[in-house]
């Protein structure tokens, strides 16, 4: 599609936001994907109308306040980049849009100081922890809180899973076959550090030895997938630092954290170590990737047949473009039968910060992944991502479904260990 | 203006009635991006009433409306209209009925073209027409185009298998158009609605035949190292008396385009690819499959396979119909022209094509429904280059004028629209086109559905 954008004046980030414009050719295809075109059935909240309005608001013929609305209402779910046929890199449009607009955007008070109060806490450990606490306090008058903030008071649990100190190095278990830096993941390793403890066996299991750098940080994946692009910058040059180079690969187990890190060389684009941050970018492999590439050992068997309804993470299906590698992983294990899910390519909702943003849209989509999750009469859910897995286990409950949720790593894990 | 506006707001539409700068920039265009007009107001429609109040508003004050079903129009039949309200009807997406014994289906005009056939999946039936765009195209567009797809060689196009339509006329008023049976009596209404491009109202629900899923689906893939190669191979077939249900044809850049898109995985170092797919009873597919690989073989085809494996055939789907859209990893633009010509004559018409897109410095894919001679030449160009969209227009044009004199149309499936109505003179003399205007004037006196698509305003 034609475009004018005014690209000295967005600086680097004009050149992707331009090509993603210019790839579009207005078909139509990725509309049926999107979550928010099949919730509300309106052109500017599908993908192709986004498109048109960041265009536009970057040419400066609709007011930036106009298209916000509807770019805020976007998940991020990148659906529309795998149903593309023209190959329209929606992200690399809409990313640095988020940015471009959040210095220009008003925002209410309350609104500022509630995603001030979510950038500053769920990437911090120590913080969220806190906030947890404070939750369960608050839970009796979560009534009368905004909506939104309610939301994300009922997303975090009651209870949390104690602190569990990491390892430095872990050795590979016979021969080694490679060697890996893990991100432990800041959020999920106060609300669900099983996966990291998971992942580190399943990998030393098989012939991996797995170095967890000790001063590693969030990665930035939420700020930059929320347009706080200063702050995203600088968790992923901390994260750059503390990790070591000479590794076959940086292994993620968040989905979202896995994508955000491998677009830093988009988020740095202009900045003087670009060249780096796209060469590090290029290193991350998400664990099921990385483990199905390598090939198993030995497949784990459980103990007894259980069926397993496979969830895409959008962030690891249509960001990361891995699709069939944690199936294979899944499939693999003696005993499992593998089930797919219905509308499995649609987004629950959960989306990083989606939840606490747009909490009816978020709610509807949840509802709508935990009844099609359920029809499967699945005994176990498996995902790749920690936020997907709590918005999902969330509303399977309140369904009256409490299929227990698993990361697939933790699948293997329990197969690997005969607990399952 | 405001007071249609105003008018509107009194139908009870709520935050359905849109007027904001944002859904009038996302709703001023369907997929020919290179026509852009903003409508006054856009109507997103759930019932019958609303679309009938709507028009009714319309009518009483003057003012011209436009029918949106999902936007993928290729001409910019859904192009809204200057001063004018654009009525969306892609939220009306209900599957009514669906009845197995008369081998029907009642649908709201919204319903994607697909989901009909998952509607009427677990009763053994599909909906036949399948344009590439049916993921996302409606019912309603496809009436309005008379759509077709690849299948639509052996089925027919959209018009054989709608069998009755309700629709809001051009004043509001409501009419019911054909049955549930093929066989009314009077005019075929129903076959005259189908193809009117929105001229003649708004479609508000159809009743379409649905088809058996046939026993045995076979498709073959052929690979030849020339384009005529393939195009005479096409006219074997058919002379042999062979019904295949598709025959369609890709060129050279037409496979580069798929491959870069949904990775078909096609025999790489193809000139031109075939695909011919048959169907119907076990024994009738076995004995036309035999005699088709002996055609394939004896007209010079490098290799072909056959599959009637459902996810192998439907990767060979895949790839011809996103070949479309895919040509976006090609070049920044395309048109894409639906001209048609004799089948007798696609070997010359390729040639032609192909002499053209060289003297212009334009490259042109090919991707066409070879059994019908409708070809689809996407003429691929980058409008940031200065005089380029201009010369890719002009050899549309040439295209086009040169299917006229093989003796074919400047439109197979995808409408007149805006943007070939200028060329609707060189199909039709003046006693033609003045008796369509007659028909059209009967229908619409005032003029209001869609006014300036298909028939160009008349020279005042
Ligand atoms: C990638 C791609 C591939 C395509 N492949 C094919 C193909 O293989 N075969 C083919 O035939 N076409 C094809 N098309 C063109 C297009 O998809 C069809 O014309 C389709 O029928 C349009 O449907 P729509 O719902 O998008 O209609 P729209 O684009 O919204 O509207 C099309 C026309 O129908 C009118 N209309 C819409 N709804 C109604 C209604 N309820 N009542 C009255 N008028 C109405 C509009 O006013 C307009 O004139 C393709 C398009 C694209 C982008
Ligand atoms: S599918 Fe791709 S090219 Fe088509 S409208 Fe969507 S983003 Fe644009
Ligand atoms: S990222 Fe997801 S929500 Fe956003 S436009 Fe694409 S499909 Fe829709």
């Amino acid at each position: 599609m034609r475009h004018a954008l005014p690209m000295a004046q967005i600086g680097p980030q004009a050149e992707p936001m331009a090509r993603a414009i210019g790839a579009c050719v207005h078909c139509g295809f990725c509309l049926p994907s999107c979550p928010t075109y099949v919730e509300l059935g309106e052109e500017m909240d599908s993908p192709r109308g986004r498109i048109i309005l960041m265009k536009e608001a970057l040419e400066g013929t609709i007011e930036l306040e106009a298209a916000l609305p509807h770019v805020d209402r976007c998940l991020g779910c990148l659906a529309c980049v795998s149903a593309c046929p023209s190959g329209v890199q929606y992200g690399e449009l809409l990313t640095p849009f988020r940015a471009y607009a959040e210095p220009r955007r008003k925002r209410g008070v309350l609104e500022r100081v509630q995603r001030r109060l979510v950038l500053q806490t769920l990437p911090y450990p120590r913080r969220l922890r806190l906030a947890a606490r404070a939750a369960r306090l608050a839970r009796p008058v979560a009534r009368v809180l905004p909506t939104s903030l309610a939301t994300m008071l009922r997303l975090l649990p009651r209870e949390l899973p104690a602190a569990q100190p990491l390892p430095h190095i872990v050795p590979a278990e016979g021969e080694r076959r490679a060697r890996v830096a893990l991100l432990a993941g800041c959020a999920q390793q106060v609300l669900d550090p099983d996966i990291t403890a998971a992942a580190i066996r399943v990998l030393a299991r098989n012939g991996v030895e797995v170095v967890i750098p000790a001063d590693q940080g969030c990665c930035g994946a939420l700020a930059s997938h929320t347009g706080a692009a200063a702050q995203a910058r600088a968790h992923a040059r901390a994260t750059m630092a503390a990790f070591p180079r000479d590794v076959d690969a940086v292994i993620t187990t968040a989905a979202g954290c896995g994508s955000g890190m491998q677009e830093y060389g988009t988020l740095l684009l202009g900045e003087p170590d670009h060249d780096d941050a796209a060469q590090f970018a290029g290193g991350v492999v998400d664990v099921c990737a990385f483990l199905a590439e390598l090939g198993l050992r030995e497949a784990p068997a459980t103990r007894a047949p259980v069926t397993v309804a496979y969830q895409d993470a959008c962030h690891l299906a249509h960001a990361q473009g891995v699709h069939s590698a944690p199936r294979q992983l899944l499939d693999a294990i003696v005993g499992v039968t593998l089930i797919e899910v219905p509308e499995a390519e649609l987004c629950c909702g959960s989306a990083g910060t989606y939840n606490v943003e747009q909490p009816e849209i978020a709610a509807a989509l949840g509802r709508r992944k935990a009844v099609n999750l359920s029809a499967t009469g699945a005994h176990v859910v498996a995902s790749g991502n920690i936020g997907c897995m709590t918005q999902i286990s969330t509303h399977l409950s309140e369904l009256g479904h409490d299929l227990p949720v698993l990361h697939t790593i933790q699948l293997l894990d329990r197969a690997y260990a005969r607990t399952m | 203006m405001n007071d249609v506006v105003a008018a509107l707001g009194g139908i009870g539409l709520g935050d359905r009635l849109l007027t904001g700068p944002a859904a009038l920039a996302a709703f001023s265009s369907d997929a020919q991006t290179a026509f852009q007009q903003r409508a006054i107001a856009v109507v997103v429609a759930e019932t019958v009433g609303e679309v009938q109040a709507a028009v009714r508003v319309c009518h009483a004050a003057g003012v011209p409306f436009v029918a949106r079903g999902s936007g993928t129009s290729l001409s910019g039949g859904s192009l809204p209209v200057e001063g004018g309200v654009l009525i969306a009807l892609n939220r009306m997406n209900r599957v009514l009925r669906v009845d197995a014994d008369t081998r029907t289906a009642v649908v709201e005009p919204g319903v994607i073209n697909l989901d009909v056939t998952r509607a009427a999946t677990p009763h053994g039936l599909y909906y036949a027409p399948d344009p590439s765009s049916q993921s996302i195209c409606t019912i309603g567009g496809n009436i309005a185009f008379n759509s077709g797809g690849a299948h639509c060689l052996l089925h027919g196009m959209t018009s054989n298998h709608v069998l009755g339509v309700r629709v809001v006329l051009p004043d509001g008023e409501l009419a019911e158009l054909g049955g549930p049976s093929a066989e009314t009596p009077g005019p075929d209404w129903t076959g005259l609605f189908c193809g009117s491009e929105g001229l003649f109202g708004i479609v508000v629900e159809a009743t379409l035949r649905l088809m058996p899923v046939p026993e045995a689906v076979r498709t073959s893939l052929a690979v030849y190292d020339s384009l005529e190669a393939a195009g005479d191979a096409v006219a074997q077939i058919v002379r042999a008396g062979l019904l295949p249900v598709a025959l369609e044809i890709m060129d050279a850049l037409a496979i580069e385009a798929a491959e870069a898109s949904v990775k078909p995985g096609y025999p790489p170092g193809a000139t031109a690819l075939l695909i011919v797919e048959l169907e119907g009873e076990r024994d009738v597919v076995d004995a036309d499959a035999a005699r088709l690989d002996a055609l394939l073989t004896a007209s010079g085809a490098r290799e072909f396979l056959a599959t009637e494996d459902l996810d192998e055939r439907a990767l060979i789907w895949k790839g011809r119909k996103a070949a479309f859209s895919a040509v976006g990893w090609l070049a920044p633009d395309y048109i894409v022209q639906d001209g048609v010509v004799p089948r007798t004559r696609l070997g010359e018409a390729l040639v032609e094509i192909g002499r053209m897109s060289e003297e212009s410095g334009i490259r042109v894919a090919n991707v066409f429904h070879a059994g019908d001679g409708n070809l689809h030449p996407l003429i691929l160009f980058d409008s940031a280059v200065p005089g380029e969209l201009e010369r890719a227009e002009r050899l549309g044009g040439d295209i086009l004028r040169l299917c006229i004199a093989l003796g074919g149309s400047i439109t197979g499936e995808h409408g007149v629209g805006i943007e070939k109505r200028e060329y609707l003179p060189l199909m039709y003399a003046p006693d033609d086109l003045a008796a369509m205007r007659r028909l059209r004037d009967g229908v619409d006196p005032a003029g209001l559905a869609n006014p300036g698509k298909m028939l160009a305003p008349e020279a005042a």
